[in-house]
């Protein structure tokens, strides 16, 4: 009964999916739309086999990957460490307070060109965006879920002789894991803009400056099928956080609920 | 137990007040209690009723030192409390079992965060598991657990310590009748066997006149202090169901909820405005 109901939801989908693109063909062929900017659906398939055909696109996926799992990696640490900081120490969260609000609500991708200066037109620059952007979504959140761990859960151990180390191993991070990993599916999104925008600002490769030289080009197929690739492989990335959270995280009734950071 | 001076009570709370930052005065304070002195003999148990709100939970929580108390002082067979209570055991009102660890993982969390090694604390787990008649639940979950299961791998998690003193805060008070009477006949199985001190918290009059030694009645807040004591020398070892027909347990009831009856009214019209 179920199954049968998620292949009709399946079906449909594809079936959504299907028309989407027929409708997409369908009004650039007769001419209702431009090609010159939507671009037409076959032409930007093709494109994107050709790059696979040739192999040229697995250089600057390489590029933009590696951009992102390590501004991902450092930005999430970075934000874990000093959203358990923060969160432990009343004082230093005072003093931080209004530059953390302050940091957050710049809007951060402005700093692009700011650290292109500083980095140059590699991956450095376009890595430190990306921190940027992930370190605000893991750190709200990993302060937040410090901050609403039970004190009845946290008493119990105390009572049960934990150290403050052992509180926070086996307490606090365990209690925060779960706003640890919803934020994390953000931060992975986060990561991707870091390096795509990044690369879109100035670079000379990856798949963020294969956009741009395509819209340089009046080459509307071309963006297409940049983006994409972007969200085909944005989906991967978060589909192998979900795995890991779901192996973390099995003890969990239900899900917990994110704070969001604007980018 | 041998050299130890039994006039020397297991713990001692001596003119203890607490005040609280009062609730929608701000600047204001709130007594919750005042001139409380409880004490409780090696081995012995002590059951506190009061009306809710009053200030039960906030005297176990100076017990356990969680909570510093606004004045007075505890003492811990003789020695004066700073700190954490190490020589207790505590039971709380809520849940308080950590939700990402198995049963057995919660049972074992003491042992572990003093440093016994895996398999000795697994040993030592199971074991209490058994005793507290959980034994096939160690893998499971707490959200997989029933309500009374779970207030079971509390009691394990608590009693595996050894603790001298033991502090329950309405333990049972979520649980079913059967389920209740079950938990507080083995609870008195598990004492029977090795007398520890117990301060027991409970709302319910028949409850404490079934498990104690002596049961303390506090008066309704704010500035709750004791009002009365009643020793309860009903013969043990006690089976709870039976032990309520028994003629001296009815006299018991009228006596205590006599003194009673008038706290618990103020405190439920408390509890109205
Ligand atoms: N941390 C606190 N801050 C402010 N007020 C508090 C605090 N803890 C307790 N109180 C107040 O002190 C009073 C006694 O609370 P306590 O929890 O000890 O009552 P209780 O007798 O355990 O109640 P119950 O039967 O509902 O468990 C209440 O009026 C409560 O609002
Ligand atoms: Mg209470």
């Amino acid at each position: 009964m179920f199954r049968s109901q998620n292949t009709r939801i399946l079906l449909a989908q594809i079936l959504i999916f299907i028309l989407f693109i027929a409708g997409w063909k369908a009004l650039t062929t007769f001419g209702i739309m431009s090609k010159f900017f939507v671009g037409d659906p076959f032409i930007v398939a093709g494109r994107l086999y050709e790059w696979f055909a040739t192999g040229m696109i697995f250089k600057h996926l390489g590029v933009t990957l590696f951009e992102t799992v390590v501004a991902f990696i450092l930005g999430s640490v970075l934000g874990l460490l000093v959203g358990l900081w923060l969160a432990l120490s009343p004082t230093a969260s005072q003093l931080a307070s209004p530059y953390l609000k302050g940091f957050n609500a710049m809007p951060r991708v402005i700093l692009a060109p700011i650290f292109a200066v500083w980095f140059g037109l590699g991956v450095t620059s376009k890595i430190a965006l990306g921190i940027t952007l992930v370190f605000f979504v893991v750190f709200f959140n990993v302060y937040q879920g410090v901050r609403e761990v039970s004190p009845v859960t946290l008493a119990n151990a105390r009572m049960l002789g934990a150290s403050r180390t052992q509180l926070l191993r086996s307490v606090y991070i365990p209690s925060a894991t779960s706003w640890v990993f919803s934020s994390l599916h953000a931060a992975v999104g986060m990561a991707f803009v870091g390096a795509v925008i990044g690369e879109y600002m100035g670079s000379a490769a990856g798949v963020g400056y294969l956009i741009l030289e395509a819209e340089g080009l009046f080459d509307i197929n071309g963006v297409f099928a940049g983006v994409i690739l972007l969200t085909f492989f944005a989906l991967i990335l978060d589909a192998i956080v979900g795995v890991v959270e779901a192996r973390l995280l099995h003890w969990q009734p239900r899900e917990a609920a994110t704070v969001g950071a604007p980018a | 137990m041998p050299g130890m001076d039994s006039a020397v009570p297991a713990l001692a709370l001596r003119d203890i007040a607490c005040h609280f930052p009062a609730r929608g005065n701000p600047g204001g304070t709130y007594t919750a209690v005042r001139d409380s002195t409880i004490t409780i003999a090696p081995g012995e148990f002590v059951s506190i009723v009061g009306p809710t709100g009053c200030g039960k939970s906030t005297l176990l929580n100076v017990a356990s030192g969680l909570l510093k108390p606004s004045q007075g002082t505890v003492e811990v067979f003789g020695q004066k409390l700073t700190g954490i209570n190490r020589q207790a055991g505590y039971m709380f009102q809520a849940d308080a079992l950590m939700p990402w660890r198995t049963a057995l993982e919660n049972v074992v969390v003491g042992p572990e965060f003093a440093g016994m090694d895996r398999a000795q604390a697994d040993r030592l787990g199971r074991d209490w598991m058994a005793r507290v008649g959980l034994a096939g639940f160690e893998k499971a979950y707490p959200h997989h657990l029933s309500g009374g299961m779970r207030k079971r791998v509390a009691l394990a998690q608590m009693l595996i310590m050894d603790p001298k003193v033991i502090l329950m805060d309405e333990p049972f008070s979520a649980l079913d009748v059967q389920t209740r009477q079950l938990m507080e006949n083995e609870l008195l199985d598990l004492w029977q066997a090795d007398r520890k001190s117990v301060m027991f918290i409970t709302h319910d009059l028949e409850e404490a006149i079934a498990l104690s030694d002596r049961v303390i009645a506090l008066a309704a807040g704010p500035g709750t202090h004791p009002i009365g004591e009643f020793a309860i020398d009903l013969p043990r070892p006690r089976d709870v169901a039976e032990i309520r027909h028994l003629e001296e347990f009815s006299r018991l009831h009228a006596q205590i909820w006599e003194a009673l009856k008038e706290e618990v009214l103020k405190g439920y019209a408390q509890g109205k405005r």
